[in-house]
């Protein structure tokens, strides 16, 4: 019993290594695209990182940077970018809930859940108080 | 500067960051923060957004080579997930209520510290451990591929001090958008007695949820800059990949050497910065 415990285990963590290796590697491709056409437009203006101004707010939620993407706007298309990258752990955590359930552990599906739980509110329920 | 020397230049850097932060296992974020913040002039909070992101970047990169090397715990890491996350969550919003030389001053008082902790030898004969009856109730204890032992096994101490002290890691990590990697090697590797490769490694697996947990906040709030947020993920990606390369033959003595004077400089400049005002 224990052997085909550590089995699965293991099985697990290979599907999480790719997992989070082909989120990543999505994600840079679509920051690099974006970040291509942001700078083929925009590469002589002055960079004013020194002052915050805060997002405008096509760029701070996901309906807006839906948008933005659909417009080919090379800011947007990084942001959807970053939005995969933030994604990949989610999605990670996600996986677990049901590899947990499938080695029958109770105890790690709940605290999975909790996680996940905690994951999503920060994702989709912050925008909504702080919008 | 025009945007185009901009992103060069901060796309280098964050490759050197992502280098540093990788092969120290504290993440690119703790030192992002201050190179951004002294050495770009951006603002704190453009830098801690841009930082939180990368962060997310070199730990899942990283995280997805070493979980099938065998190194990490993918139950040590999930369990201790519960706490970093609330805590990262309670610290975004607590980033917003701070002034912003407070935030320097804390950040600056985190790296000096962890530089510290990191420098305290750890006795030689705390290997062999009796198993703790929290953590085998967990099922927290297991074993790693040892150049020397072949196959070493572990058992895991004192489970609630590790996850008290890993709120505050995801409190740091939502207040200041670090992986606060540090913290958490820290956590594992001092007040639980999980041998040091499996700290990092593990450490390294739970940034990335860690820093999705306030990343939805930051995000939200308008702190992720997608013209700065660019070069620094693509640099600090690339130059984590690398450091995973030569992190898994590297000597231990010599990482803990590495991390403790980066963070112990940074954090002096960080602190004098913040106490002076200029942020």
């Amino acid at each position: 019993m224990a052997s085909a415990h550590a089995w699965t285990d293991r099985k697990m963590e290979e599907f999480v290594g790719n997992l989070l290796r082909t989120g990543v590697l999505l994600s840079a491709a679509v920051v690099f695209a974006g970040g291509a056409i942001y700078l083929a437009r925009h590469w002589s203006q002055p960079a004013e990182y020194h002052i915050f101004r805060g997002e405008p707010s096509e760029y701070r939620s996901l309906s807006g940077i839906w948008q933005q993407v659909l417009a080919l706007r090379g800011r947007g298309i990084i942001q959807l970018g970053l939005l995969l990258l933030i994604a990949t752990p989610v999605a990670r955590v996600a996986f677990s809930v049901w590899a947990f359930a499938e080695e029958r552990d109770r105890m790690y599906v709940a605290f999975t859940l909790i996680v996940l739980g905690v994951l999503l509110y920060s994702l989709l329920g912050s925008s909504a108080v702080l919008n | 500067m025009n945007v185009l020397e901009f992103t060069a230049l901060v796309a280098v850097g964050s490759f050197v960051a992502g280098l540093l932060g990788s092969l120290t296992g504290l993440g690119g974020g703790v030192v992002l923060v201050p190179l951004l913040t002294l050495f770009f002039k951006v603002d704190i909070r453009y830098a801690i957004g841009a930082s939180l992101v990368s962060v997310i970047a070199t730990s899942s990169g990283a995280a997805a080579a070493y979980v099938k090397e065998g190194f990490s715990n993918i139950r040590i890491g999930m369990f201790l997930e519960i706490a970093t996350t609330i805590g990262a969550l309670a610290g975004a919003f607590l980033a917003a209520i701070i002034p912003l030389s407070a935030l320097a001053v804390i950040f600056g008082l985190t790296l000096l510290y962890s530089a510290f902790l990191s420098r305290k030898p750890r006795p030689k004969s705390q290997r062999h451990l009796p198993p703790d009856p929290t953590a085998t109730k967990l099922k927290l204890n297991g074993s790693f591929p040892d150049p020397e032992e072949g196959l070493r096994s572990y058992n895991v101490q004192r489970v609630p001090a590790g996850f008290g002290l890993m709120f505050g890691a995801g409190a740091l990590s939502g207040l200041l958008g670090i992986g606060s990697g540090a913290v958490k090697v820290l956590a594992m590797d001092q007040a639980m007695k999980i041998p040091f490769k499996v700290s990092t490694t593990t450490s390294n697996f739970m940034i990335g949820v860690t820093a999705a947990a306030s990343a939805g906040v930051y995000l939200a709030r308008g702190y992720i800059d997608p013209g700065l947020a660019m070069p620094v993920m693509l640099g600090v990606l690339a130059g984590s990949t690398l450091g995973t390369r030569i992190l898994i033959q590297a000597e231990t003595k010599w990482l803990r050497l590495i991390f403790s004077v980066v963070i112990g400089v940074l954090g002096a400049e960080m602190l004098y910065k913040g106490l002076a005002g200029r942020f």
